[in-house]
C-alpha cells in the first residue's frame, strides 16, 4: 500500500505540492488528471525519490515503511517503478543491457522485447534517437523486466501513434494485472482478488482510459488534489466544463 | 637516403624540442640496456612478466595470435610467426637482411622532426618489422610487446608495419612496464604502409607506470581501396604522453579510422590525437576519441584535411571530467577545395545527474549507475575489428573503470 499524508513539496522557493493526501491499496490503479504545470509529474517524481523535489512537510509510506527520505535506488528495490515521459538517453548503454539491469537477476530479454515490438532496438543505445512512441515502448519493456509492485506512469500515451496505442494500452493493463479475461481455472472475481499491483497513471489527454480500467480518478490542480471520483466521470466532466470546475470542487472540500 | 646521411640529419636535431607536449630532458635517462636472454617459448616468461604483459593485451598463450614479438628494454627476446604469409623480424636484423626496407625506413617521418626522432635513429635499440605478404589473410592478430624492465631506461624503437597488396593484417601492440619500474621513457617510431586493397588494423594498448614519459612518432600511408584502423588505448597512469600520428590517404577509396580512449590520472599530462590527410577521390576518414579526466590534463586533438572533391571525414571528440582535471578538445577541419564534406562534434562535460537517477530508479546504486555510464561512454563500436582485439579493448576499459571509481 502507498500512503501519502499531508505532503508538501518545494523546488527552490517554489511550492509545487500542497497538502497532498493519497492512498493506493494493493490491486488499485488511480488516474491522475490535471493541466500542464499542475504538479502531476512533481508528485510521481517525489514518490520515486528525486531529491530536487524537497519534501518540506508530510510523509510517504510504502509497504508500511516510511520512505520519505529514502534514496531512489532503495525505493526501486522496495518495489517502486516508473515509466518516464522524457527519459534521458545514455550513449553506449545498449537497451538490452538496460533491460538486464531492470531485471536484476536474469531475464529473457529477447522474448520480453518481442511482446512489445522492441527487438530491433535491443542493440541500440538506450533512448538515443528514439521517437516518442519508441520511448514509451522502451519504458514499458524496462518495467516488464523490473516488475515493480507500484507502477508510476507519466503520460504513457503522449507521442504514441494510433498503431501502437493499443499495444501500449494492453501492456499497461497487463502490467497492472487488469486483464480480467477469465480462464478455465480462474473466474473474473478470483483474478481481481489475486491482483496486488498498484498503479498511478498521469494523463492529460485521457486517451489511456480507453484501454486501462482504473479504480479511482483524481484531479491535481495547482498543487492541490481535488475531485476524487470515478475516472471516466471525471474525464467527461473535464471535457465538458474544463478544469475550472475542479478548482471549485477543490476549494469546497 | 643513406644511413650516414640520416645520422647527420638526426644529429642536427639532437636538442630540438617538439612542437607539442612538455619538453623532456633525455639525458636524464640511460640508453644502456641490460642484457636479456632470448626465450624459446612465451610460456617461459616469468609469471610477473606474463601478468604485466597481459594487462597490455599480450597473451603468453598464443592460441589466438598469429605471431609475436617481445622486446625487453632494448633487446628482442622472442620473435615468432605462426602463420604463412606473415613476417615478423626485429628491425635491426631486417635492415641488414632486406635491401628493399630502405624504401620504408624513415620515409614517412623526418628524422630531424625533434629530439625524439633523432634519438630513435642515433640510439636505436630495436623494434620490429611486421609484414603481411601480398594476398595473405592474417586473421588472428599478431602481437608485439615493448616491455620496460629497467628503471630509468630510455627505450628507443622503430617499427615498420606493411600490409602488402590485397592482404589483411591485425596487430596488437602492448607497451607495459615491469611491476617494479616507476620511471622511464619510450620513444617509438612507427611507419604504416597499407597497400592497394589491403586492410590493416593496429591496436595499441599502453599500460605504463606513473612516472613514465611516452613519445611515439607515427605516420601512415594508405593506397587505393586500402583500410587502416588505428586504435589507441591509454587508460593507466602515465606522466607525460604526446602523440600525433598522421596518415595520408593517397589512393582512390582509401579509408582511415582512428579511435582513441584516454584516461588522465592526477599529475598526468596527455596530449594525444591524430591527423588524416584526404588526398584522393572517394577517400573517407573518421577520428573518434573519448577522454576521461580523473584529475589529469588531457588535450584531445583531431585534424582532418580534405584536399580533393568528394573526400569525406568526420571527427568526434568527447570528454568527461570525472574528478577534477582538465580536458581541452581541439577538433580541426580543413577543406582545401569545393566538394569536400567534413564535420565534427565535440563535447566536454561531467556525467549528467539525470542519467544517474534514471539508472538508480531501475535499482542500481549511485556507484553502479556511475560505473555503467562511464562504461557506456568508453564503449565505441569499431567496425572491422576482430573479436579477440575487441575483447582486449573491453578488458582494458573494464580494468580502468575499476580504477576510476
Amino acid at each position: 500500500m502507498l500512503v501519502i499524508e499531508d505532503l508538501q513539496v518545494m523546488m527552490g522557493d517554489k511550492e509545487l505540492l500542497k497538502h497532498i493526501d493519497l492512498e493506493i491499496r494493493p490491486g488499485e490503479t488511480h488516474i491522475l488528471f490535471g493541466p500542464n504545470g499542475s504538479g502531476k509529474t512533481s508528485l510521481i517524481m517525489t514518490i520515486m525519490g528525486y531529491p530536487q523535489y524537497r519534501v518540506t512537510y508530510g510523509k510517504i509510506y510504502f509497504k508500511g515503511e516510511d520512505i520519505t527520505n529514502m534514496p531512489i535506488d532503495e525505493r526501486a528495490r522496495l518495489g517502486i517503478g516508473m515509466s518516464y515521459q522524457r527519459p534521458p538517453s545514455i550513449k553506449g548503454l545498449k537497451t538490452r543491457h538496460m533491460v538486464e539491469i531492470c531485471a536484476g537477476d536474469g531475464a529473457d530479454v529477447d522474448s520480453l522485447a518481442g511482446r512489445i515490438n522492441m527487438n530491433s532496438f535491443l542493440d541500440r543505445d538506450i533512448n538515443v534517437g528514439f521517437s516518442g512512441g519508441e520511448i514509451k515502448r522502451s519504458e514499458l519493456l524496462q518495467l516488464m523486466a523490473q516488475k515493480p509492485d507500484l507502477l508510476l506512469f507519466d503520460e504513457p500515451e503522449s507521442g504514441v501513434d494510433l498503431e501502437n496505442i493499443v499495444l501500449i494500452g494492453n501492456m499497461i493493463n497487463e502490467l497492472l494485472e487488469r486483464d480480467n479475461t477469465p480462464t478455465k481455472d480462474k473466474s473474473v472475481k478470483e483474478i481481481k482478488k489475486a491482483r496486488s499491483r498498484m498503479g498511478l497513471v498521469i494523463t492529460h489527454t485521457g486517451f489511456i482510459l480507453d484501454y486501462v480500467t482504473a479504480d479511482q480518478g483524481q484531479v491535481l490542480y495547482d498543487g492541490v488534489l481535488a475531485c476524487k471520483s470515478n475516472p471516466v466521470e471525471i474525464f467527461k466532466q473535464i471535457k465538458s466544463v474544463g478544469y475550472e470546475e475542479c478548482v471549485r470542487c477543490g476549494s469546497e472540500t | 637516403m643513406r644511413i650516414r646521411d640520416l645520422d647527420d640529419k638526426a644529429r642536427s636535431a639532437r636538442q630540438k624540442a617538439a612542437d607539442l607536449g612538455p619538453d623532456i630532458d633525455l639525458d636524464s635517462y640511460t640508453i644502456e640496456s641490460p642484457p636479456h636472454e632470448a626465450i624459446s617459448d612465451l610460456a617461459r616468461l616469468s609469471d610477473g612478466d606474463k601478468e604485466r604483459m597481459l594487462l597490455a593485451g599480450i597473451e603468453s598463450d598464443t592460441g589466438e595470435r598469429s605471431g609475436s614479438y617481445i622486446q625487453k628494454d632494448g633487446v628482442p627476446v622472442f620473435t615468432a610467426s605462426l602463420q604463412e604469409g606473415l613476417e615478423i623480424v626485429p628491425i635491426r636484423e631486417a635492415l641488414e637482411k632486406f635491401d628493399w626496407l630502405a624504401d620504408y625506413y624513415w620515409k614517412l617521418i623526418d628524422v630531424d622532426t625533434d629530439k625524439y626522432t633523432a634519438r630513435a635513429r642515433l640510439d636505436l635499440h630495436n623494434g620490429y618489422l611486421i609484414r603481411a605478404l601480398p594476398g595473405a589473410r592474417i586473421t588472428f592478430p599478431a602481437q608485439a610487446c615493448m616491455y620496460l624492465e629497467k628503471d630509468g631506461f630510455s627505450q628507443n624503437v622503430h617499427n615498420i608495419i606493411i600490409a602488402e597488396e590485397g592482404s589483411e593484417l591485425h596487430v596488437i601492440t602492448g607497451c607495459a612496464t615491469a611491476a617494479h619500474v616507476s620511471s622511464g621513457i619510450h620513444v617509438g617510431i612507427s611507419e604504416f604502409y597499407v597497400k592497394k586493397n589491403a586492410k590493416l588494423s593496429f591496436t595499441m594498448i599502453h599500460h605504463w607506470a606513473e612516472d613514465v614519459a611516452v613519445r611515439p612518432r607515427s605516420a601512415g600511408i594508405v593506397e587505393e581501396g586500402g583500410l587502416f584502423l588505428n586504435n589507441y588505448i591509454c587508460m593507466k597512469p602515465v606522466k607525460s604522453l604526446q602523440t600525433y600520428p598522421r596518415t595520408s590517404l593517397v589512393g582512390k577509396g582509401a579509408v582511415a579510422r582512428f579511435y582513441s580512449l584516454l584516461v588522465g590520472s592526477p599529475g598526468g599530462e596527455l596530449d594525444a590525437g591524430g591527423g588524416i590527410d584526404l588526398k584522393a577521390e572517394d577517400t573517407r576518414a573518421e577520428i573518434i576519441s573519448r577522454a576521461i579526466s580523473n584529475g589529469g590534463n588531457i588535450l584531445a586533438r583531431g585534424d582532418l584535411v580534405g584536399e580533393v572533391p568528394g573526400a569525406r571525414g568526420h571527427l568526434e571528440c568527447r570528454g568527461l571530467i570525472l574528478n577534477q582535471g582538465m580536458i581541452h578538445a581541439i577538433p580541426e577541419l580543413v577543406g582545401k577545395v569545393d566538394g569536400v564534406e567534413m564535420s565534427h562534434e565535440a563535447a566536454v562535460g561531467k556525467i549528467a545527474q539525470e542519467e544517474i537517477f534514471y539508472l538508480m530508479s531501475r535499482g542500481l546504486t549511485e556507484d553502479e549507475a556511475t560505473a555503467t555510464i562511464v562504461r557506456g561512454f568508453l564503449s565505441v563500436d569499431i567496425p572491422g575489428l576482430p573479436a579477440p582485439l575487441q575483447k582486449e579493448i573491453d578488458r582494458a576499459v573494464d580494468m580502468s573503470r575499476e580504477d576510476l571509481l
